[in-house]
């Protein structure tokens, strides 16, 4: 599965502190095309901080971070803000839900055009024809990305209403309308029952497919994690200490240590 | 019973809150103190009255919905009149085109060639409205605090009063002007402040209207210093002669038509990618940034468009007065435009109007009870965030129809 000339992210060495704490310490890894690719590590292991190093909201504090968007020149985004981050393709959901509240759904997917879109004050004010074909193209598009998680029916709704699962899925609709090559979730089946869990499990692998993106997520459902995905990287501590398919991961002595300490003789 | 006791309570706690108020006068003829005991027994009672009645009827309306709620009727289906006018477009419509009729032919109604004190109130009031509309923008869309949003107004006033004493410049090549600059202090004030939220935030804007006022204040010779400027020229009307009556008619029709065109553009900016985008600020700013939005432009143009219709109205403000000082320019008056957008509901455009003419007319409508006005006007805010701290018309929901000849290719989907 994994060719070298399919790269669309590369982390090489990356390292975040937080003053004398070594929040991640050398972590290397990849994704290529089509991939589905989990970070699991028990809590704390810096998954998340990874997460915001990648996409600009810290920066991190040294190593490289290697983006190869579709049709562009690699580049390196360490330090670049978030909002150009997303624009080159990389989009991202929160491991704590962060919709818009007091916004409708519609709404909340309509902003995931905002980069994708070029409408400008003056536009907006006249109404120019630009401006109406754009608005008309960010409803059409939000209502097909509504109507892919299943969420059509409550277009109209504040986001802030709807239940739990259904947020979640409302975040990743939000990330795709970004237009993105590749789509970061963080903890996407948190606080789901297992009936979710496995919906969400189906959604993801048919975005892959529809949507044609790599997916990197982070998560803690296991079922979830060995179901779909390709590779598997293990954070501990700040360090990757494992990496390799379900399978491997799941045989790996390191990784069973890792989660499961060392009381498992006791 | 519980709802006695708290009610009795709340009773005798405005008893000893009025007693200062209320009950005692110092007779300053035979100078002694009277003590008006009834009053405050009164007062006591109706407290209590009123408290009783509010619990009880929220007792029940409580149980009502528990009881839509037990048989399976959704809580939100009773909708607002505001979100039903908003659902209309066409009885919105209708209404628009009456309430506009009557803005027109308002002042013919109530002013005569001697008295034309009603049109001018209404011209202070709609300036208020303006600026009301333009802090929305900034507060109420964008949920950037600004509590020294005066200044800007204060930046299009001088602007116009420099303009017109120093180079002679007319009110309609100013009143651009007084727009752009405002603007460009908007923008100038933002960049500092981009990082900053909340409290932070709001520190740094007062301490911008503060520093203005005090620079207007202090410079004599440039601002006129604390006496002012004053013989601002009159909006000119192709050079005819304007009597008083006139003058005050054509200032109310000039800002009359900038309510109409700030309403128009903030409408249309909300409904456009910009005030999305805006909204999306104010809800959560990571994740709006993380969805692709350039958090600096975007915040940058929110104060710039706020900015802007301050400084357009000042240039109003300072030709419809003839003379400004930097009196009109306190933190009073940034508090009051703050409290329209608030007790209108934030980012509602409707909301704000309403707001901003009923605290600019009431105070002025209750001169007859001049002693008790702050007292009454605080009442109505305390009463306002107590029952309705969403603002007089809170948060609508937007629908979004799509084309009708995509509707077909949808369904196919």
């Amino acid at each position: 599965m994994v060719m070298e000339s399919n790269k669309l992210l590369e982390v090489t060495g990356l390292t975040m502190d937080f003053g004398g704490l070594r929040a991640i310490d050398q972590v290397d890894f990849s994704i290529s095309a089509g991939e589905i690719v989990a970070l699991i590590g028990p809590n704390g292991a810096g998954k998340t901080t990874v997460f915001n190093c990648i996409t600009g909201i810290y920066e991190p504090t040294a190593g490289d971070v290697v983006i190869h968007a579709p049709g562009l020149a690699p580049r390196r985004i360490n330090g670049m803000r978030a909002n150009r981050i997303t624009s080159l393709g990389m989009a991202r959901t929160f491991q704590n839900i962060r919709l818009f509240p007091a916004m409708t759904v519609l709404e909340n997917i309509m902003i995931g055009r905002h980069c994708r879109t070029s409408t400008t004050i003056l536009d907006a004010i006249l109404r120019t024809r630009k401006s109406v074909r754009e608005r008309h193209e960010t409803i059409e598009e939000s209502y097909r990305l509504l109507a892919k998680v299943g969420l059509a029916e409550v277009a109209n709704e504040f986001s802030a209403n709807l239940a739990y699962g259904a947020q979640r899925r409302l975040e990743i609709a939000r990330a795709l309308a970004t237009a993105p090559f590749l789509l970061l979730l963080d903890e996407p089946a948190a606080g789901m029952n297992p009936q979710e869990t496995r919906e969400l499990d189906e959604l993801i692998v048919r975005i892959r497919a529809d949507e044609q993106v790599a997916i990197l997520l982070i998560e803690h459902d296991m079922k979830l994690v060995m179901n779909i995905s390709d590779r598997i990287y293990v954070m501990e501590y700040g360090k990757g200490i494992a990496q390799g398919t379900p399978r491997e991961i799941k045989e790996n002595p390191r990784v069973i240590e890792a989660y499961l300490g060392e009381e498992v003789h006791a | 019973m519980t709802h006695f006791k708290r009610s009795l309570v709340i009773g005798l706690w405005f008893m000893f809150l009025a007693l200062p108020l209320m009950v005692v006068r110092v007779n300053t003829l035979n100078h002694e103190i009277e003590w008006r005991w009834a009053n405050m027994l009164w007062l006591g009672f109706c407290a209590f009255a009123l408290a009783w009645f509010w619990r009880a009827s929220t007792e029940r309306r409580a149980a009502r919905q528990a009881l839509g709620v037990a048989a399976g009727r959704p809580l939100l289906a009773k909708l607002s009149w505001a979100q039903r006018l908003s659902d209309d477009p066409a009885l919105s419509r209708r209404l628009l085109l009456i309430v506009a009729a009557a803005a027109l032919i308002f002042p013919w109604v109530v002013s005569t060639s001697q008295n034309f004190y009603h049109v001018n109130i209404m011209v202070s009031a709609l300036i208020f409205v303006v600026l009301g509309l333009g802090l929305n923008i900034t507060v109420g869309l964008a949920g950037l605090l600004d509590l020294g949003y005066i200044a800007f107004f204060a930046v299009g006033a001088y602007t116009y009063a420099l303009l017109a004493r120093n180079f002679d410049l007319g009110f309609w090549t100013c009143l651009p002007l007084g727009g752009i600059m405002a603007m460009f202090f908007g923008i100038v004030l933002g960049f500092p402040i981009l990082r900053l939220r909340g409290d932070y935030l709001a520190i740094v804007t007062l301490g911008f209207g503060s520093i203005t006022k005090i620079v207007l204040e202090n410079s004599e010779e440039l601002f006129g210093g604390a006496a002012g400027i004053a013989g601002i020229p009159r909006p000119d009307l192709f050079g005819l002669v304007l009597d008083g009556r006139e003058k005050s008619l054509y200032s109310y029709y000039i800002v009359l038509a900038l309510v109409a065109l700030t309403i128009f553009v903030t409408n249309r900016l909300k409904n456009s990618r910009i005030g999305w985008a805006w909204m999306a600020l104010r809800e959560d700013e990571i994740a709006c940034v993380a969805m692709g939005v350039d958090m600096a432009r975007t915040k940058l143009s929110a104060y710039a468009l706020g900015a802007f219709w301050a400084g357009l109205v000042g240039v109003i403000f300072a030709a419809h007065n003839n003379f400004i000082n930097p009196d009109s320019f306190t933190f009073m008056d940034s508090a009051m435009i703050l409290s329209m957008v608030v007790l209108g509901g934030m980012g509602s455009i409707l909301g704000v109007i309403i707001a901003a003419l009923a605290l600019k007319l009431l105070p002025e409508y209750l001169r007859a009870v001049a002693e008790y006005r702050m007292l009454v006007f605080g009442a109505v805010m305390v009463l306002m965030m107590i029952f309705r701290p969403q603002g007089l018309i809170s948060n609508l929901r937007r629908k979004y129809e799509r084309a009708p000849a995509d509707e077909s290719d949808g369904h196919g989907k």
